[in-house]
């Protein structure tokens, strides 16, 4: 590569990084506005002034942001430990027993994969007010488990299948039993892999929108992005707050991307082993 | 032989939480919604069956096929953008260098936000009288006054929202594509410049053709994420103007929920989850085909 088209890529590298940061950066800008700098018309470029009165709004709007920060992270952190219960042990039985109808399993599995969630949202609706899983973050979970399960199964499997026999068989012999091999000897060198499916089961559950809005009924049961969209509409006397919608992007962004740089390895091997059948 | 037979249980015992929980919550509810769509049903009076009506209705309904060709004219528009740009940063981004893969890495931050929320932002950028777009525009003199960018106008509320999701999900694509173009062989690569190759020739000749597979997977994906959009237009035009920017899933979402027509509204979601499933028999088909 010559000197010239060194610097091409980076001048380009650094425009495109630019281009993408900066919706970001502009909004974390725009919510440390102070009240009447971030309701101005046309808006400002940069903040005249630093102030935390958007996020003081934010922090009391409605049922006041912990409550709906609780929410998500209520509902992300169940979302992971139902996928993680049931993919573990299912990963680890469709990996190394010869399990019976195996064939039907990856069917119904791949059924699950392909059908979106939000063609069926109408009859799980249906099904989970009966049972009183409406309006609750546990119905919620199950939800985003339902959605991110197949995903998860399809990428444990395939990691504990990938262990060797020989580590097994050694633990056979010492006469342990299933469960004991595979919490002794298949989960230490696939943390990876559950890493992996802990981080995407987090990102989704955190995300979702669509299930969340149909699914709670009460502001009280709201999850982040859902209270933002009814704030977004609010149009009292002031119009939207827009100080305040850029505080809960704010808030709601921070999460996924320190998860994501943090873990972005287990977060790429993930997508790799995901789409790379 | 007693071993095994036990072995078969234990692994069936394993298995059958995962089983249990799929076939409760995604299959038997495809049964139900089947069952639905064939059936009349208000919520507060009882169902009553009616064959194939709900979808006769579909067909003949103006709205339905307004939400649908909006769906489908957003998709052909977005798909090409996703492919063509992630494929690009994915050959700018996949060479190894410090410089690009911090680009890499910064590119796919949006991916990693919700949709939801990435569409709040943008509602706020694109909004008329507060957003930094049309202050952008006025300043360099590109317009005279504010564009009203959202909910009044069907084709530059398509363009919003089209460039929200552009900057939203460029970056999976992107990652996709550097992964697959990674790993061709250097041997490849390496003959291929002893040939003489120039850049353009070595990208269409050896390394389109070799991350062909993943090209259509991402095809794929893109097309359907796009086919169920809804986040980002019940947010940023909450389907104004009139409609017109209801795509389909928003109009499942408006005749289950706010409508309570729920046979109408299964009948609907069947309609949308057979559309995918063909395209991706047409994918899976068209990969084989590219193998072979």
């Amino acid at each position: 590569m010559t000197a010239r088209t060194g610097y091409l890529v980076t001048a380009a590298c650094v425009a495109i990084s630019t281009v993408m940061l900066l919706p970001l950066v502009y909004s974390m800008l725009a919510s440390i506005k102070p009240t009447a700098e971030a309701a101005a018309t046309p808006p400002t470029y940069l903040p005249h002034g630093v102030s935390l009165d958007s996020y003081r709004r934010l922090w009391d709007y409605q049922e006041g942001l912990l409550t709906y920060l609780g929410n998500s992270f209520g509902t992300a952190l169940l979302t992971i430990v139902f996928t993680l219960l049931l993919t573990v042990p299912a990963g680890y039985g469709l990996s190394r027993f010869p399990v019976p109808g195996r064939e039907v399993i990856f069917v119904v599995l791949l059924l699950a994969l392909i059908i979106p969630y939000q063609a069926l949202l109408t009859p799980m609706f249906l099904m989970f007010a009966r049972v009183g899983l409406t309006n609750s973050l546990a119905g919620l979970a199950v939800l985003h488990t339902s959605i991110q399960l197949p995903f998860s199964l399809y990428i444990l499997r395939n990691t504990f299948a990938a262990v060797p026999r020989e580590i097994e068989e050694a633990a056979v012999m010492d006469g342990a039993g299933s469960l004991q091999i595979l919490l002794r000897v298949f989960l230490p060198p696939t943390v990876p892999a559950v890493v992996t499916v802990t981080l995407f089961a987090f990102i989704t559950s955190w995300n979702e929108f669509l299930g969340a809005l149909v699914m709670m009924s009460s502001s009280a049961k709201f999850t982040l992005p859902v209270i933002l969209a009814t704030a977004r509409t609010e149009t009292s006397l002031g119009g939207t707050d827009w100080g305040m919608l850029q505080a809960g992007v704010t808030i709601s962004v921070i999460p996924c991307v320190l998860v994501y740089l943090l873990l972005q390895r287990y977060y790429m091997a993930g997508l790799m082993s995901g789409a790379v059948k | 032989m007693q071993g095994t037979r036990r072995n078969r249980w234990t692994g069936l015992a394993y298995v059958a939480p995962a089983l249990v929980f799929v076939l409760v919550f995604t299959v038997y509810p495809l049964g139900r919604m089947i069952w639905m769509s064939l059936h009349e049903w208000s919520l507060i009076a009882e169902p009553h069956f009616i064959g194939l009506d709900n979808f006769r209705r579909a067909f003949g309904d103006q709205q339905f096929w307004t939400s649908f060709r909006f769906t489908l004219m957003y998709t052909v528009l977005i798909t090409p953008v996703l492919i063509v740009g992630g494929y690009l940063l994915a050959l700018l981004t996949a060479p190894p260098s410090r410089v690009r893969a911090v680009t890499r890495t910064v590119i796919f931050v949006p991916v990693v936000i919700g949709l939801g929320v990435s569409s709040l932002l943008w509602y706020w950028l694109f909004s008329t009288d507060f957003g930094v777009i049309n202050r952008i525009l006025l300043d360099l003199g590109v317009i005279d006054q504010p564009v009203l960018w959202l909910g009044v106008d069907a084709g530059t509320s398509n363009f919003a929202i089209s460039t929200s999701v552009v900057w939203k999900v460029i970056g999976f694509g992107m990652i996709l594509f550097v992964g697959a173009i990674q790993a061709i062989p250097t041997e490849i690569t390496e003959s291929s410049l002893v040939d003489g190759a120039g850049y353009r020739q070595r990208v269409t000749r050896v390394v389109l053709p070799l991350t062909m597979r993943t090209v259509l997977l991402v095809t794929l994906l893109s097309v359907i994420g796009s086919l169920l959009a809804f986040d980002q237009f019940y947010i940023m035009t909450a389907g104004q103007p009139q409609n017109e920017t209801a795509t389909s899933v928003f109009f499942v979402y408006l005749n289950s929920f706010p409508y309570l027509r729920l046979g109408y509204g299964a009948a609907l979601s069947l309609i949308l989850a057979v559309t995918i499933l063909a395209f991706t028999i047409v994918q899976l088909v068209l990969t084989r085909r590219s193998e072979s």
